[in-house]
């Protein structure tokens, strides 16, 4: 049960419950949609982006409790930062998601994002985990669509575009 | 039959006889082990079935022993392999009650048996403003391939709805029907909701016009006993990995008549006559839909699960099965929250539903965790979760092999999601 319980810990339930950012963007000026197929997650994220900064920023779409409670806490932590700072972000989370990266003995930039430190032990829930932040990104990058299931099985880090 | 595959005929459950879960459960190695420290329960049969040894062993024996290739060699090892091939394909007639082995065309699954359909078939005779017509219910393989069909040709994709049981309104199929129907393409039993379908009166309506009748038969034969000769369908496809059998084995059933008529499907060698640059000349079924070397264990697999499946008393292996399905049921509906997807009257042990506020998919993590194995996702049937108005569905299918101990387990389960998560 404690793997479980450190997966859908309280802080992701009540994200997962309580969505923050939740809905369209008025003065969005970038985005794009993110799927993955087989489990049904399906996301919107709605960027405003000003001189290579993230002004604003909501999601919108259905998902399991972690894509979700993922999405919402992504969007407290990359708004305000710059394109290089959300790299940097989205690069330590997903080696954290990973198991790559210990962030009790590692130096990050994660803040309250490594309560999702739990997914390391649940390789399949990844890209759940990861859904909204490539959605992110592609949205930062102009494209229109993506899908963590397109990445490929191995899902490495060192292959993904950050 | 060759003499050494005596061992493999002897049954478990003598017919007429209780049916006897925990010597069945003997059969199937796979199910002895832990998961997370606790028993697997193995309720993803409807994505595929266990094996039993015997399929195992038969595989194994045709390895160490027989293994060369079919059709071709003059030599001692290709004969026992195409001896034992063949043989597979003899016991999949029986099994169907075929008038004809060669009307069973070995296939991976039934993906390819109805993508073989729609090429050799639906390529050849269908035409701009033909219509073909599926179900509400189908499964991606049989609903893409005609979609592909259908915009290559031209021709209108039809579909008979169903009700919010998930049951088949057959009066809107009577009013599909018309002279432009080239083909009727349906399930025999929902993979998603468990609907067995009346695939034997859907035919014959189909057959009062003259319109040939596909039907897929990848949940119907692990639960149902198959004729395809009583249902009077035109072609039935099922795979061999829910039944079983190893993963790569299948079989298309054809009408003869209508499998001389096709053009073959893959082009290549064994499936051809005679070959000169100007023109190629093909061989006579089934050999016309096999090219190249088919998965000759897996075929041979397929048949030793036949082999397996004549030797239990079937109708107690339903009746069990049938059984778990109400239990599990009434089980689940009683946990608040529950919502079964999929109510029809006529259900094979197929069951899909979902928790108020739990995506399936945390209910999948959570089950795993339990040891519970089920199926979370669209189950390749995107349109019926959008007739049902979920973004997926969780699912548990039952086969004879599993109990009530394990349903009980899985109700725990899911009372320790809506702990989690609710």
């Amino acid at each position: 049960m404690s793997s479980l319980l450190e997966l859908y810990n309280e802080q992701i339930r009540e994200h997962e419950k309580k969505p923050r950012n939740f809905g369209k963007l008025a003065t969005a000026n970038r985005s794009a949609e993110g799927h993955n197929t087989t489990c049904g997650d399906h996301f919107f994220v709605y960027l405003n982006v000003e001189e290579g900064v993230i002004k604003e920023i909501s999601f919108e779409g259905e998902g399991c409790a972690i894509a979700k409670a993922s999405a919402s806490m992504m969007t407290r932590s990359v708004k305000g930062k710059s394109r290089g700072e959300v790299e940097t972000i989205f690069n330590e989370f997903h080696r954290m998601v990973l198991g790559e990266l210990d962030t009790e003995t590692t130096p990050h930039h994660l803040g309250h994002l490594t309560v999702f430190s739990g997914v390391r032990k649940f390789p399949v829930r990844v890209k759940c985990a990861s859904l909204s932040w490539h959605t992110m990104h592609a949205a930062l990058e102009g494209e229109e669509t993506t899908s963590t299931e397109d990445l490929g099985p191995a899902l490495n880090a060192e292959e993904l575009p950050v | 039959m060759i003499a050494t595959e005596k061992t493999i005929e002897e049954g478990t459950a003598a017919p007429g006889a209780a049916w006897d879960v925990a010597s069945v459960r003997e059969d199937f190695p796979v199910l002895g082990q832990t998961v997370n420290g606790k028993p697997l329960v193995y309720l993803d049969n409807a994505a595929s079935s266990q094996v039993p040894r015997i399929v195992i062993e038969r595989g194994s024996k045709y390895l160490r022993e027989e293994h060369s290739n079919i059709h071709r060699g003059v030599h001692y090892l290709s004969q026992r392999a195409t001896s034992a091939y063949e043989g597979a394909r003899e016991k999949v007639r029986r099994f169907l009650n075929a008038r004809e082995a060669r009307e069973c065309i070995f296939v991976r699954g039934v993906t390819e048996g109805v993508n073989l359909v729609m090429h050799g078939y639906g390529r050849k005779f269908v035409n701009e403003g033909d219509e073909i017509i599926v179900s509400e219910m189908e499964h991606h393989s049989n609903l893409v391939p005609w979609q592909m069909l259908c915009e290559e040709k031209g021709a209108r994709l039809r579909v008979i709805p169903m009700n919010d049981r998930g049951e088949l309104i057959l009066e809107e199929f009577d009013a599909l029907l018309n002279e432009r129907t080239k083909l009727v393409c349906v399930g025999h039993v929902s993979n998603s909701l468990g609907t067995v379908n009346p695939v034997k009166e859907i035919t014959a309506r189909a057959h009062k016009q003259g319109v040939p009748v596909l039907v897929d038969g990848a949940q119907g034969a692990p639960h149902l006993k198959v004729d395809v000769q009583d249902l009077g369908c035109d072609f039935y496809a099922v795979s061999g990995h829910k039944m079983f059998a190893p993963t790569g084995s299948g079989v298309l059933y054809g009408r003869a008549e209508l499998l001389e008529k096709m053009n073959p499907f893959l082009g290549g060698g064994s499936m051809i006559r005679t070959v000169t640059f100007e023109r190629s000349t093909y061989a006579a079924i089934p050999d016309k839909f096999e090219a190249g070397t088919p998965a000759i264990a897996s075929a041979i697999g397929l048949g030793a699960a036949i082999d397996y499946l004549n030797g239990i008393d079937r109708e107690a292996a339903h009746a069990h099965e049938r059984e778990l399905l109400r239990y599990a049921t009434e089980k689940l509906s009683a946990v608040e929250g529950v919502r079964i997807i999929g109510t029809a009257r006529e259900k094979a042990s197929v069951l899909g539903f979902v928790i108020e506020g739990i995506h399936p998919h945390d209910i999948g993590t959570i089950l795993d965790h339990e040891g519970v194995a089920i199926r979370a996702g669209h189950h390749c049937a995107q349109p019926v979760m959008q007739h049902f108005n979920v973004p997926a569905t969780a699912r548990a299918s039952f086969a004879f092999y599993n109990t009530k101990e394990e349903v009980d387990i899985l109700i725990e389960a899911v009372g320790k999601v809506v702990e989690v998560l609710g």
